[in-house]
């Protein structure tokens, strides 16, 4: 059981770190190495249950995750200008932090009843994946960086992910390949919006978008 | 087959744009699709309910009467929106605003907007729906950016940011609800009807989890409240038969899966459950919608707070649970998607003709451009639920349900907020109709596609005689129905 729950614990900490950290290219690298954390996860229970289809699944989550979407972060990070190179986080990273340990008490709470259903060493660690949902979502609502609102947006996926395989049913294999066609496609939308924003508004701070509203 | 006709022609439509592009012989090919599609939920409707749901693709795909209505209803608002389409370019490309390349591309997604639709409702996996709906917000997303401007690259980019979210809560929903699955005594995986035959057993903490992911992330795409910020931005940035389309059938196609998750709901923790969730939802949408409408500005995001308030309607409806509200909110999604997009269009008309999508901006329609004023005009009064108009008896019948359903003070609110909503609605619009013309806008011809009048027309036409519309109705609220 050691290296799954090594690889919950990578999950949790490179979750907080892009909490922590401000520069737009350390947090990329952060979360590819989460990506690389969720493909571990995947292949410590392909092991376990000694399934090809798992293995699979695991070298497809390590290339889209570890690989294809930091990339096209990258990408979209290069083409923006040196002052759009820092998050510019609403909340400070104090404060961040507590928050962060707010929404692992409130994850736990909260997935109790799954644990409970089918007690394992994989349903034990769903709080992990669950935290790492909340905290994506709240990057997603503090930051002002369109970038970094995407990477709070794929730190979300990334948790939903890694709940999907602790709850060892897998979704199907249609399923999960339509799931991971579209965030890669969701993904590829926000950043031709990105270039776009940055066309139209000379930058992608959040900020500048207050053209609509009642 | 007729299961493959509103996924595969729409899609074949989008090739057809993809290889010829928009030029006088392509012009039709997109309301053609739509009327393709309009045929064959008729024709899968007529055999749904001879003989029963029918699957096919390896049990893949699935229609029961609720998805065969739910294709009607993309058939429908799909073919008026698309049969304006071409009057709609005319104008833009009049103006220098759009190109023929512009066109060709809106036309391909507006088709694989349909066939995404389509695949949502037929699908018979709640993964594959759910998949569905987010290619849905891919598909659109730069539908809604298409003009390029700052505002409407704004309302894109808020567009995909929310839907998303809200949509990754489905899946997190959908994940729980197949561990719940797959730990009960029935049968394992996301079948839809299997699921809803076999709630009984399954877990009721897990199940709570995943009712409320699943709400509250369809719910986004629902543009029910709390999630609904994008919905103003998008429906008033984007061209007007995405416009058409959006507000028309997407919302209720996001519904539409909600009203499956309900079943499973009703099944695994009892009707009071979903029953809270929804009413608190409706009337937080109801309640905001009619705040925003009270000073509204600006016509489009008029049109655009109404859709929440009708969606709000049809959750309450949904709420309620009876067959009478289902089969109320069921009415109230065809009628309201097509008063919904004869007004998407006609505003996107008067946008043209006056250059302006402010309400101060237009005043005197009636004069100077009498024909789309029509259409406009008589389009709101269908909104606010004017008889004939088929919303007038939908919405008797959600608030008969609700007095009868114990929910007497509940409906008294929503009934409320209709009200004031309708008021605020009939100030502005009047104010546009009427009024001395302003002299900025020159008067030329402004025909009005045929589409539009036949849309009005058959919003009427369904609120005096509905045809064998109840047969399909009884149908699809059968499996829906609380049992009180």
């Amino acid at each position: 059981m050691e290296p799954l729950y090594l690889a919950c614990g990578a999950l949790l900490l490179t979750a907080v770190l892009v909490l922590w950290r401000r520069e737009l290219s350390v947090i990329i690298r952060v979360f590819a190495l989460q990506g690389a954390a969720l493909a571990v996860l995947v292949g410590v229970l392909a092991a376990q249950e000694n399934s090809a289809e798992l293995w699979a699944v695991a070298a497809g989550v390590l290339v889209l995750r570890a690989g294809v979407l930091p990339y096209l972060l990258r990408r979209a990070l290069a083409g923006a200008g040196e002052a759009q190179r820092e998050t510019r986080p609403l909340v400070n990273v104090s404060a961040s932090l507590l928050a962060a340990a707010v929404l692992t008490l409130l994850a736990y709470a909260v997935s109790q009843p799954l644990v409970e259903l089918a007690p394992s060493a994989a349903t034990q660690a769903i709080p992990v994946g669950v935290t790492v949902v909340l905290i994506g979502f709240f990057v997603l609502v503090t930051r002002r960086r369109a970038l970094s609102q995407l990477v709070g947006f794929l730190l979300m996926d990334n948790g939903i992910t890694a709940v999907g395989f602790l709850t060892t049913t897998g979704v199907g294999l249609v399923v999960e390949l339509g799931v991971s066609l579209d965030v890669l496609l969701a993904v590829l939308v926000l950043q031709v919006l990105t270039t776009r924003m940055r066309e139209t508004f000379g930058g992608t701070d959040l900020d500048e978008l207050r053209e609509l509203r009642d | 087959m007729t299961l493959l006709v509103p996924i595969g022609v729409p899609v074949f439509g989008a090739l057809v744009h993809l290889v010829f592009g928009w030029r006088r012989a392509t012009t039709w090919v997109s309301a053609g699709s739509a009327g393709v599609v309009l045929a064959a939920a008729v024709a899968l409707a007529v055999q749904v309910s001879r003989s029963g749901p029918v699957s096919t693709v390896a049990g893949l795909l699935r229609a029961d009467a609720l998805s065969a209505f739910m294709v009607l209803v993309i058939g429908a608002v799909g073919l008026i929106a698309t049969a304006a389409t071409p009057a709609y370019f005319r104008g833009e490309i009049e103006a220098g605003r759009a190109t023929v390349r512009t066109a060709a591309r809106h036309s391909l997604l507006v088709q694989l907007f349909l066939a995404t639709m389509a695949l949502a409702v037929l699908a018979a996996n709640l993964g594959v729906v759910w998949v569905a709906v987010e290619a849905t917000t891919i598909v659109t997303a730069f539908l809604v950016g298409q003009r390029r401007t700052r505002a409407s690259v704004e309302a894109a980019w808020k567009y995909v940011v929310i839907c998303s979210t809200g949509i990754a809560l489905a899946l997190l929903g959908t994940i729980v609800l197949n561990f719940a699955a797959a730990h009960a005594p029935g049968p394992a995986g996301l079948d839809l009807a299997t699921l809803a035959a076999h709630a009984p057993g399954l877990d009721p903490g897990v199940t709570r989890i995943a009712v409320v992911l699943l709400v509250l992330g369809f719910g986004t795409k629902a543009g029910l409240a709390p999630l609904h910020a994008w919905l103003p931005d998008a429906h008033s940035q984007a061209p007007a038969p995405v416009s058409a389309l959006m507000s028309g059938v997407l919302l209720s196609v996001a519904f539409y899966a909600i009203l499956r998750v309900k079943v499973i709901s009703d099944g695994a923790l009892g009707p009071g459950f979903a029953r809270t969730l929804l009413v608190v939802m409706a009337l937080a949408s109801l309640a905001l919608a009619a705040s925003l409408l009270i000073g509204q500005r600006d016509y489009k995001r008029m049109l655009a707070y109404s859709s929440i308030e009708h969606l709000g309607l049809v959750a309450f409806g949904a709420a309620i649970g009876s067959p009478l509200a289902l089969t109320a909110a069921l009415l109230h999604v065809l009628g309201h998607g097509l008063a919904k997009a004869v007004l998407f269009l006609s505003a996107g008309r008067i946008l043209q003709l006056t250059g302006t999508s402010r309400i101060e901006g237009v005043s005197g329609l009636v004069a100077r451009h009498p024909a789309v004023a029509t259409t406009f005009g008589f389009g709101v009064l269908a909104l606010i639920g004017l008889p004939p108009f088929s919303l007038f008896a939908s919405e008797l019948g959600i608030a008969r349900a609700g007095f009868t359903a114990g929910l007497g003070w509940f409906t008294a609110a929503a009934l409320l907020l209709v009200l004031v909503i309708a008021a605020a609605l009939i100030s502005r619009t009047s104010r546009m109709l009427l009024g001395a013309p302003s002299t900025s806008d020159t008067r030329v011809a402004s025909p009005v596609p045929v589409a539009l009048a036949g849309g009005l027309l058959a919003c009427a036409v369904l609120g005096i005689f509905a045809g064998p519309l109840p047969v399909l109705l009884d149908l699809a609220t059968q499996p829906l129905a609380v049992t009180r």
